[in-house]
Order: structure tokens, then sequence, then C-alpha cells
């Protein structure tokens, strides 16, 4: 059963042609890896996947449902969520108070000018387990803003998840770290693909990060995609070796 | 254990602290009628602090906790202080009515408003919120036969309430008005506070703090800012429709843009992130006006020069300290 495939789907700004007739599936549990060199079209990938704007030809089906044309926050109340390149976080707030707004508007109380207390109750559970689960819980009442790179990493990640959602995408989620703070992040995303069965998209420049987590492999080059297969396929496959692994070693 | 222990504690300890902080408050308010004329105050310069300090705080709704600026907003406490005043003057003599009907008026044409502006981001949306304003101002300015025009309306005196047996002669007893506005000011101020402390007013402020990560969320970043608008019409012309009673009198400058950039300065040298600061702006600024312009006809000179300083030294407003929590 696929989580999401992807057919045919292109994007033009203008005559530049960022992402041409890419079509790629996901099975359900999988992770897979989108990975290729600068300007090869990954963030654009997945902005058409997420519907930060439409594709310009093309489908996504998304567990079954064409949503090719439905909007970005219809997406994540369907059950996709994503962290972005550059840290999107409320940084005036604390930890707790990210994920609570997370947990609570997924919870489908956005509106809500008040909640009863099972209610509450509820989110509070919610909220503890997410703090768990991304290792943030000496830090609950930091405001995010004040954290460490890492640690707001987590706290959207952990925000992310408090969506409950079936498909996680993550955009370069390493991007800028030290060694410490990739090999954290790293251990969390495997442990939320082998110990919760989350089905993950992630984008990566770190190949470390990308050999040691990922099922399949994906690889863009100049907006169209290489090769897809897995970590042992890709490192061997001459074509990706020639336009991607080779300039990069 | 230990770790999650402390900080229940911490929380425990800063809940405490809160109520204090918000008993201080109320003590300082409810008393005073009784220290103001000590320095030199009077109960009519307390009620009027109360109204204009209840504008700007209901602007702040807005400007502080949903990160949306709008310089229009004396429109919608403009439409208030007509609504209530046309009430008393043709309709009936009821305080009571004349306050729903100044509410029902700013806060429906707000919500009107707001659905056609709640696109707009930015200096574009600030733009908008003037030229509806203007637009405002227009018809109370030129609508001779209904506002008075230039003139304003006149005739019109608060009426006393009737409580059963028991009448509150707000029309004659300064001190009687100044505990009606303020319970009416806490009631407004009440109302917005449980809001922003409930998940809509949480979303409010995910929009503030990061817009494109509310929207990916999942919340409707667009219907959440205007139902911020609407809900802050509604608020700002409460303190509009009991500015008309303070008053007994309507005039079109209470829906000229000199006014919202009077409440925006009251709520910014206040402190837009803390929920009192533009009570204590609103003060600063009344004060001033009340003492300065007896010396000059320039006082609005040394306000923008009091804004200066504040916004110098101060950036976050004279209650922005506050805002800093602690470290650990």
């Amino acid at each position: 059963m696929s989580m999401l495939e992807v057919h045919n789907a292109s994007k033009h700004f203008g005559s530049l042609v960022a992402v041409r007739e890419v079509s790629l599936t996901v099975a359900k549990g999988e992770l897979r890896a989108i990975i290729g060199p600068n300007g090869a079209g990954k963030t654009t990938f997945f902005n058409l996947i997420t519907g930060f704007f439409p594709p310009t030809a093309g489908e996504i089906i998304f567990d079954g449902q064409n949503v090719t044309e439905v909007s970005a926050a219809e997406r994540v109340k369907r059950g996709m969520a994503r962290t972005f390149q550059i840290t999107e976080v409320f940084p005036e707030l604390s930890v707790r108070e990210n994920i609570r707004i997370a947990a609570e508007v997924a919870a489908g109380y956005a509106l809500r000018p008040w909640l009863r207390a099972e209610e509450t109750r509820n989110i509070a559970a919610v909220v503890e387990e997410m703090i768990g689960l991304t290792g943030l819980a000496g830090k609950v009442e930091r405001l995010v803003g004040e954290l460490a790179h890492g640690d707001q990493r987590a706290v959207e990640i952990a925000m992310a998840l408090a969506l409950r959602p079936r498909l996680l995408l993550l955009d370069e989620p390493t991007a800028g770290m030290g060694e410490q703070e990739t090999y954290e992040i790293a251990g969390l995303i495997r442990k939320l693909h082998r110990d919760k069965s989350y089905t993950i998209i992630l984008v990566e420049h770190d190949m470390r990060v990308v050999f040691h987590l990922a099922d399949r492999i994906s690889v863009l080059d100049q907006g169209a995609l290489l090769a897809d297969g897995t970590p042992e396929q890709i490192a061997s496959d001459p074509a990706v070796q020639a336009a991607y692994l080779g300039k990069a070693a | 254990m230990s770790v999650t222990a402390a900080g229940a504690v911490d929380t425990a300890r800063s809940a405490d602290r809160r109520w204090l902080v918000l008993a201080a408050i109320w003590l300082v308010l409810i008393a005073a009628p009784l220290w103001m004329p000590l320095i030199g105050g009077y109960t009519s310069l307390g009620t009027r602090i109360l109204v204009l300090g209840l504008a700007a705080t209901a602007l702040n709704f807005l400007i502080g906790f949903t990160g949306v600026v709008s310089f229009g907003h004396a429109a919608y406490f403009g439409l208030g202080v007509y609504g209530a005043g046309l009430v008393l003057r043709y309709l009936a003599p009821s305080t009571p009515l004349a306050i729903v009907a100044g509410i029902l008026l700013g806060g429906v044409i707000g919500t009107i408003v707001g659905a056609l502006i709640a696109r707009q981001r930015g200096i574009y949306f600030a733009m908008v919120t003037i030229a509806f304003e203007q637009i405002f101002y227009y018809i109370g300015y030129k609508w001779d036969a209904v506002t008075g025009g230039f003139d304003g309306l006149r005739g019109f005196q608060r009426q006393p309430i009737h409580l059963g047996a028991f009448v509150l002669d707000i029309q004659k007893n300064d001190l009687a008005f100044y505990y009606f506005v303020l319970f009416i000011f806490a009631l407004v101020v009440g109302l917005m506070g449980f809001l922003l402390r409930s998940p809509f007013g949480r979303t409010l402020l995910a929009i503030r703090e990061n817009e494109r990560r509310a929207r990916f969320l999942g919340i409707s970043v667009n219907r959440h800012i205007w139902l911020a608008f609407s809900i802050s019409s509604f608020l700002i012309a409460a303190a509009g429709a009991l500015y008309a009673l303070l008053n007994d009198f309507a005039d079109p400058s209470s829906l000229y843009f000199d006014l919202s950039g009077d409440l925006v300065i009251m709520a910014v040298l206040g402190g837009i992130r803390n929920f009192w600061g533009p009570l204590l702006g609103a003060a600063v600024f009344e004060v001033l006006q009340d003492y300065i312009s007896s010396q000059t006809v320039n006082w609005l000179f040394f306000i923008g020069l009091v804004f200066v300083i504040v916004v110098m030294f101060f950036p976050r407003g004279l209650l922005g300290f506050f805002h800093r929590r602690r470290q650990t």
C-alpha cells in the first residue's frame, strides 16, 4: 500500500523548469531520502508535495486520494506534516506552548474559546509524549528562541509529530548543525522510523545520514529524477556517481 | 523526574506571582479616586484614562497578540461613540441600550471590513485600514442631518442606571460614573484575557510569531486574522460607547486617524507584548496631555519627545522588561 504517489509532476517558474516530470512512490512505513546537488529542485519538489504551491503539471496522490488541488492547510489535516530547511518555530513562546499549539490545532480546537478539563488533559498528554520522544524534557519552560539550533530543530519535529501525521516530511533536518547535533537528530529520525513506524520523506545533504537511515533513495538532478533505488543500488549507479557522488567525493 | 518536579514548582510559583500582580493592578484601579487627588489628578481624568486605555488594549489584541497593525482602529471606536450617542439622542434614554448599540455598530462594521482586508499583510494592511477609516470619518463629517456633521452630535446625556429599587446616578456623580466605567472595563478586559488564554488565542500568538509555521500546522491564517480584527473591533467599540457617555457628545474627531495614531502610540509606549502595557501607555499619554496642555498649546511636541525617548531606551515599551523570562 503506497502512502504517496507522485505522477509526472513538473513546476515551472517562468522559463525556469525547477522540477521536470518527476514520478515517485513511497510505501507505508518507508523512509525515503531525496538527494541531489544544489539547485536540483529538492525543496521545490517538497513544496509541491506539501501544497506550498501547485504543480504546473502532474498529480499528487496522498493515501489513495488525489490532493493535487488541495490547500496546504487541508493536506496537514489529512496527515501531512513538514519541517523547513530554515527552522520555523514560535521563538517567543516556550517549548511547551509551541508543541501545545500544534497539538490543539491537530485536535481541531483552533477556533475553541475554551476546553473541557478532559480535553485539556488529553492535550497535555500529547505534549508530554512529544517532549519525551524528542528529548526536550529539561527545557519545556524555555523560550524556543533561546535554545541551541539542534534543540530548535527538535522542537520543530515535535510540533510536526504532535499533528499525528501519517507522512512526515523533513527538509534538511541537519542543515547547519555540528557533529553532535547531527548525530542526535539522525538518532531521533531513526527512532521515529524504526520504533514508531512513521513514513518519512527526507531531503538531506549529509550522505552519512542518508545512507545510514534511508530504505530507498531518489536522486534529483537539474529538476529531473536521475535514479531511484536502495542505498546499495544508488551507491553503485554509474549515472549517479557521474552526476553527483563523483563530484561530491 | 526531579527536573519535571522542579519545573512544576517553578510554574506554580510564577502562577502565584501572576495572581499577586493582578490583585495589585485591580487594587490600584479601584482605589484610584482616593489616591489620584493626592498627586494632582481628578476623577474624570481617571475615567478618561480607563476609556482610552480600554481602546488601546482592544487595539493591542490585534497589534500585540496577533501581530497585525491597524492604523485605522479609531473607525470602530468612533462608530461605538456614534452608536451610543445616536441611541441616546434619538431612540431611548437608556445607558445600557446605548452601550450595546455602540458595541454592535462598531463591531459589526469592523467584522465586515475585516472580511474584506484579512488577505492583506504588513504595510498594505495598515494602509487599507486607514482608507476604510477615512470613509467613516467623511460619513460622520458630512451627514449633517443625522450626525451633526462637523459640529458633532449634541443634546444627549448618559442616563442613571436603574437596578431594581436602587438607582446608580452616573449622570451627576463622577465617582459613580468612574466605577461604572471600571465595571465595563473589567468585563471587556476580562473577556479579552480569557480569549487570549484559549486555544483560539494561542493560534493568534502563533500567527504573530511565525505565519508560515502557523499555516503548516493547519491554521487558516486569513480566517483567524479576520476573527481577531472582528473581536478587536467589538472590544474597541465598547470603549467608544463609554467615550460618548464620558463626554455626552460625539464628533468626527473620534473617527479620525489622528486618534488611531494616538492609540498606537499609547500601546507602544506601554509595551505591546504586555497585556497591561496599553493601559499604562494611555495613562502616561493622558496625564502628560492634561498637565502639559495647561502650560502650552504645543503639548503634542512633548508627547512626541517622550515617545522617542521611550522607544530609544525601552524598545519594548515601559512594561517591556517584564516580558523577559528567566533564563533557566
